[in-house]
């Protein structure tokens, strides 16, 4: 599909790391403020389709296949549930101290394993939704039938 | 704490996500793969049967311990009921993974189908083995959502058509769920179904509390394909391809439909005898109308997701019968009796429907076509699928020695020593009148003239698909054996104490 | 008490919107109102009076606090119910393929 004005193309490439670098950071502070792994990771594909929508998939050479299930989206889903077994296995959810001290201390010192579950899922939901809008737009342009 | 309770869910679950990464660089690594993982959990689900027995185990995520006796986190609960489902859904899920190993070459995109696959295979598991309401929700919209796409899987006319009906009534039925569940939380403040029990005995609204039973009975219903809400079930399942077929009349209606109905108003909810009748009154009605529906049908995955209604009718029938005996407060034995002849009347559909569905699929896989005027004279060329069929149709119109003769007369005798005479006198004619369905089954497949176009030979279909059957056959025999008062004794007798004795299974559960 | 009523109007709206209209955007449009009702009942229902909203600081260590669990299932459904309306999206976008219309009284083509 075709891409936008070019007022468009230049305002997108200002503002499209800044929505990145904050979808980032509502992921990484998902244990202390509201938000974490889904609403940061929603975030994250908005810059990614901000982006295509502005310059035409043609402009970025996407093709058919890359609408399948891509394979960042299953390592990560992986990942996950590898952190959830470790965490089972070992009889119940490891808190390991000192890892991330976030700003605040005294009760809230380290969430433990929860700053990696919201990274992982996170990446995961921004990969999906990604995917979702590429085979909803590639395949409404290129079908014959 | 038992570590078998996460590993039968994880283990599908890891392994859906492994097969779609796995499945770029090796060629024909799905198929066997989810084959291996079956068997895996087929052997994993027999162990906790056996292990189980009348005890209980409670498996609490995330090590929260419980604070003054109030249960706080999530519980998974294995115990005589879940371990049977659990039993049914990984056999029938391994012998439709074989059956599929050379029936879905003809279909593009094959590692979606095993990774949908495994996903609707870990939230049935999910939903059998949680022990807490919102839990059972979210584990019933994974496999609910992955049978969606797989019902659509060939993108045809028709399949697409069937998605789309099956979608919007399904979305329906998850709105009024978690309606119901909003309602419950308002009122207990808790979510554990052993804590809200403790909560309904202290006192409760009548009118809300009849509110909230019709909204979970509802929604779950429609998920079941009780009567009123049965509109989706002809289309998605004689749409979909046939081992999902299979799973989905086989194993999915009775493990995210029926299960979560009788947990819920056994364990759960304070029976009232209102409520009891309702029950009993929808599954005579889905009995009698389902069956006469079925006999105009000249589709054969119509006909067979027809009887599929009738026959759960039957099982509902005998848990509302169950409820009505127990709201009285008299005669536990009969009662007793009645949801044990429902309970093996659910594993023994689980085999001959799944059988039949399977059987349905060669005959397609061979002809390409399913309307009963255009076959004819297979039993010659087909041996094997023309066996298996005829012992699956006996199975299912009850005749002795099968399966389904066992588990119906067990029924139509706890109705008749209930004094519930018109129950047993229905269940007889429908028992007739499906006799007389498949006789016209078999003869119109079967056993007539060839009428159908000769321009291709028609051989056996091709091995793996012929194992499954076969396997499903003897299973067909064996299962009559659980009649005998030893065997009943053992696999049951725990799931019926259990579901009657619902003060036993909240006392055990908060003491841990 | 007014505000439980008027979310459960809004579920009776999206309900009426399924049933009766022919366009299939429409109706998954009114699935989407349906669900939404449902999320605002359910941040309804784990108010408390006087509270706050549920994020620990250690400023303050005794504050009254609305309840959390609620929220945590808005969470999850929203993300069901967004997996949801994209298979269906999806379904009806080949529909349309096939069939060349929106119309759900000319799909008809399953029957009996």
């Amino acid at each position: 599909m075709k891409g936008m004005t070019i007022i468009v193309k230049k305002t997108t490439q200002i503002m499209a790391g800044m929505i990145f670098l904050y979808g980032a950071y509502v992921i990484i502070h998902g244990h202390l403020t509201p938000g974490g792994g889904f609403a940061g990771g929603v975030i994250l594909a908005g810059a990614f389709i901000l982006v295509t929508l502005a310059f035409g998939s043609d402009f970025l050479n996407l093709k058919r296949e890359e609408a399948g299930s891509s394979s960042k989206e299953n390592i990560s889903m992986l990942m996950v549930i590898l952190l959830s077994i470790l965490g089972l296995f070992i009889g119940a959810k490891v808190f390991f101290l000192n890892f991330l001290p976030k700003g605040t201390v005294g009760e809230l010192i380290s969430a433990g394993v929860l700053p990696l579950y919201n990274i992982f899922v996170g990446i995961e939901v921004a990969t999906s939704i990604f995917v979702i809008f590429l085979s909803l737009v590639i395949y409404k342009e290129e079908e014959p039938t | 704490m038992n570590p078998v309770i996460p590993i039968l869910v994880i283990v599908p679950l890891a392994s859906a996500f492994l097969t779609m990464v796995l499945g770029r660089l090796i060629r024909n690594l799905p198929k066997y793969f989810t084959s291996v993982v079956m068997l895996f959990l087929v052997i994993a689900s027999f162990y906790a049967l056996i292990k189980t027995g009348t005890g209980l185990s409670v498996y609490k995520v995330g090590g929260w311990e419980p604070i003054n006796n109030i249960p706080v986190g999530i519980y998974m609960v294995l115990d005589g009921y879940s371990a049977i489902m659990l039993c049914i859904i990984s056999t029938i899920g391994f012998l439709s993974a074989v059956y599929s190993i050379s029936y879905i070459n003809r279909y593009t995109g094959e590692n979606y189908f095993y990774a949908l696959f495994c996903l609707m295979v870990a939230g049935m598991n999910g939903v059998v083995l949680s022990g807490d309401l919102f839990n059972i929700f979210v584990f019933l919209e994974i496999s609910v959502i992955s049978s969606y796409a797989l019902v659509a899987f060939g993108v045809e006319k028709n399949e697409l058509e069937a998605s789309f009906k099956y979608q919007v009534l399904g979305a329906i039925a998850s709105f009024l769920i978690l309606f119901g569940i909003g309602l419950i939380y308002w009122k207990t403040k808790t979510l554990n179904l052993a804590d809200i029990r403790e909560t309904f005995k202290a006192g409760y609204d009548k009118t809300y509390y009849i509110f909230v039973q019709l909204l979970i009975l509802s929604g779950f219903g429609l998920k079941a394909a009780i009567m009123p809400f049965h509109a989706w079930l002809p289309d998605a399942h004689s749409s979909a391809p046939s081992p999902i077929s299979a799973m989905l009349s086989g194993v999915f209606i009775k493990a995210v439909g029926i299960y979560v109905t009788i947990r819920l108003f056994f364990n759960m909810f304070v029976i009232s005898e209102h409520v009891a009748i309702l029950i009993t009154s929808l599954g005579m009605l889905s009995m009698v109308l389902g069956v006469f529906l079925a006999i105009g049908q000249w589709d054969i995955k119509r006909l067979l997701a027809y009887h599929s209604i009738s026959q759960m009718g039957y099982v509902i029938l005998a848990a509302g019968a169950g409820m009505i005996l127990i709201s009285r407060g008299e005669k536990p034995e009969i009662a007793a009796l009645a949801i044990a002849g429902g309970l093996y009347h659910l594993i023994n559909h689980a085999a001959f429907k799944g059988l039949l569905f399977l059987n349905a699929g060669a005959i397609e896989y061979t002809l390409g076509t399913r309307n009963l005027k255009e076959m004819g004279g297979l039993s010659a060329h087909m041996p094997v699928t023309s066996a298996t069929s005829f012992i699956a149709s006996m199975s299912i119109s009850g005749i002795p020695p099968f399966n389904g003769f066992f588990s119906k007369l067990i029924i139509i005798i706890a109705c008749v020593q209930a004094r519930f005479y018109l129950l047993a006198i229905l269940a007889v004619i429908v028992s007739i009148v499906t006799l007389a369905s498949f006789l016209k089954l078999q003869r119109y497949a079967f056993y007539n003239k060839t009428r159908h176009k000769e321009d291709h030979p028609i051989r056996e279909v091709p091995r793996p698909m012929l194992f499954s059957m076969i396997i499903l056959g003897i299973l067909c025999f064996l299962l009559s054996l659980l009649a005998f008062p030893s065997l009943r004794e053992s696999i049951l007798q725990p799931a019926v104490d259990i579901l009657m004795n619902a003060d036993t299974y909240r006392s055990k559960i908060i003491g841990m | 008490m007014i505000t439980y009523l008027l979310c459960f109007i809004l579920f009776l709206t999206g309900l009426y919107g399924v049933i009766t209209r022919r366009n299939l955007i429409k109706i998954a449009i009114s699935l989407s109102i349906m669900e939404v009702s449902i999320f605002l009942f359910f941040a309804l229902i784990g108010y408390v009076e006087g509270g706050k909203a549920p994020i620990v600081s250690p400023a303050e260590p005794d504050q009254l606090y609305v309840d959390p669990l609620p929220q945590a299932m808005v969470l999850t459904a929203i993300v069901i119910g967004l997996a949801t309306t994209s298979l269906l999206m999806a379904v009806i976008i080949r529909i349309y393929k096939k069939y060349k219309t929106f119309d759900i009284r000319e799909i008809r083509n399953l029957r009996g």
